[in-house]
């Protein structure tokens, strides 16, 4: 009988490698570079996704998007969540920082401020959806305070609703940045706020001299990586605003222009349009942080 | 001086702590609220107040029933376990063999698992729609366990890295007695690979749990929801029966919060090994 302990190692060797790469691989390609290859040949056409006809049109989808202003304007909203990261971040290191020295019920404080990050985006969308809504929880809040002068509408204004939902988009990703960042912290040795102790270094100089620079490379890659994050902001718009009152995202616009409209070929446009951003973003992220070491 | 400062300093750390545990607390703590009161009750009374009887579970039976969460919940229940179970082993699989022997084309094969990790997902739907629509899997379950599997190389790193802390020497001496290259992956490497999957586990189990485009997006069939799809499908019937919703969200959002005051210490280690690269 066949046993595969009787071949040889070099035999198994192949056997075992060939066997073990085979569905990682076939579902790598598949899914990874299959689409990819696929989306620029469809960038180039006027497929809409379900017909036999494929023409190929040239550059013709990527003229439309550069020379459109509707499709241009989508960046725009990208801003504001851009602009939202820096803020996240910001609380995420603070909060961080602070709960790393002796705090009352550090644990379950940060427990409060790390479970909204694992929290189902339909859930957090709906949520949100009340928080803002007229009468919500919001404009309660704001009125029980003595400040019903400010309440607006959060998600009919356009000129507000990209600040109401990359508000939302903080409050579900800052534990998560605030996680990262505290187990940075915690790498660093205990030794070296002690010495700095003795040398009468305070909290600030501590979190200047010491920490800032420990996790200078995490900080890094999280801020570059808020680009791609910015302008491949989907759920929360999404499934809040469907991207009405000029809420609407590049991916929004991308699903929509592909699936509601069936402009296959528009859409990969644009998908490879975006997928290029996210590898010049990655890669200067890279450059910048080889040329650290 | 120097007590009033540190005093100081104290009071505004717990100050911001406090404000940012209600920041983070009042917009849950508001749906619960929601989700126990009447319809009547719910029309006539502030967000801000608490509910009447706590113990008013009419809108978490209607939720439950009429949102068809059951379905969801065994829905999802099945691609996570399918796709975790699939991704730990195609995972552990390649990392073993990356990690332990020396081949023509291995190096490509790590590039390729790297270069792929340029790829985000959201930017390739468009034509992975395409693929999985001529396979015949659109509108199956087996839509999105291929998808949660085939774009994974967060689980690969993590096993290579972990891989790297297993001493070689004891692959060798399984060998000496004579154990097989699979019995070695399998008695030896994936036992002590554990850290490492209950990590996987949790951040694709987080992962899936709340995915919203894939299910929606490849399986949009009534009769096919997970939890993110069957919530969403609120939207429409329950427009503004908003103690209905709030039900669903918190049915939603209750086994996220037992997995994580139960596996609280693995989910911080999880996170902060998986982004660390």
């Amino acid at each position: 009988m066949f046993k595969f302990s009787n071949l040889s190692y070099s035999k198994q060797r192949l056997a075992i490698i060939a066997a073990f790469s085979f569905i990682p691989l076939a579902l790598l390609i598949t899914f990874a570079y299959l689409p990819v290859i696929n989306m620029f040949k469809y960038s180039f056409s006027d497929w809409n996704g379900y017909s036999k006809r494929l023409e190929y049109v040239g550059f013709e989808n990527y003229i439309q998007i550069f020379t459109d202003p509707e499709y241009f304007s989508v960046f725009k909203v990208s801003l504001y969540y851009f602009v939202a990261t820096f803020v996240q971040m910001g609380l995420a290191l603070y909060f961080a920082t602070i709960l790393s020295f002796q705090t009352w019920f550090k644990n379950v404080f940060k427990g409060i401020l790390f479970f909204p990050s694992l929290m189902n985006g339909v859930a957090i969308g709906f949520i949100f959806l009340f928080f803002f809504k007229p009468d919500g929880t919001l404009d309660t809040l704001l009125q029980a305070l003595g400040l019903g002068s400010y309440v607006k509408l959060w998600l009919g204004n356009p000129e507000i609703i990209n600040i109401s939902l990359a508000g939302t988009s903080i409050w579900r990703y800052m534990g998560f940045n605030f996680i990262v960042f505290l187990g940075a912290i915690s790498s660093i040795s205990s030794d070296l706020y002690e010495a700095s102790d003795i040398d009468g270094a305070n909290r600030w100089h501590q979190f200047r001299y010491i920490i800032l620079p420990s996790i200078k490379r995490i900080l890094q890659l999280n801020l570059i990586l808020a680009i791609s994050g910015a302008i491949s902001a989907f759920d929360i718009p999404y499934i809040m605003t469907s991207g009405s009152n000029g809420s609407k995202t590049f991916v929004i616009q991308t699903i929509d222009v592909a699936f509601k409209y069936s402009k296959v070929g528009l859409a990969s446009a644009m998908a490879v349009i975006l997928l290029l951003i996210v590898i010049v973003v990655t890669l200067l992220q890279r450059m910048l942080i080889r040329g650290e070491d | 001086m120097y007590m009033l400062k540190r005093t100081l300093a104290s009071s505004i750390k717990y100050a911001a702590l406090l404000l940012g545990a209600f920041v983070a607390l009042l917009p849950i703590v508001v749906i619960l609220f929601a989700s126990l009161k009447t319809k009547a009750e719910y029309a006539a009374t502030s967000p801000l107040t608490p509910p009447v009887n706590w113990l008013n579970w009419a809108n978490y039976t209607k939720a439950f029933v009429n949102g068809n969460m059951l379905t969801g919940f065994v829905n999802t229940a099945f691609i996570l376990l399918v796709s975790i179970i699939g991704a730990t082993l195609t995972g552990s699989m390649i990392a073993y063999i990356l990690n332990r022997f020396k081949f023509k084309g291995k190096s490509l094969m790590l590039g390729a698992f790297l270069l792929a990790t340029l790829i985000p997902g959201v930017t390739t739907q468009v034509s992975t729609f395409q693929i999985i629509n001529k396979l015949e899997l659109f509108n199956t379950p087996w839509a999105a366990i291929l998808l949660y599997l085939g774009t994974d190389i967060i689980a690969v790193y993590i096993f290579l890295q972990f891989l790297d802390s297993i001493a070689v020497a004891l692959d060798e001496s399984a060998m000496l007695d004579g154990a097989s290259y699979l019995t070695i992956y399998w008695r030896i490497i994936l036992p002590l690979l554990k850290p490492a999957i209950v990590t996987v586990i949790i951040i694709k189990g987080v992962n899936i749990y709340n995915d919203f485009y894939t299910p929606f997006l490849y399986m949009p069939k009534t009769s096919l929801p997970v939890i993110s799809t069957a919530l969403f499908k609120f939207k429409g019937p329950y427009g503004s029966q908003w103690e209905v919703i709030s039900a669903g969200i918190i049915i939603a959002i209750i086994p996220t919060l037992i997995a994580f005051l139960s596996l609280q210490k693995y989910i911080y280690n999880g996170f902060a090994q998986g982004s660390v690269k």
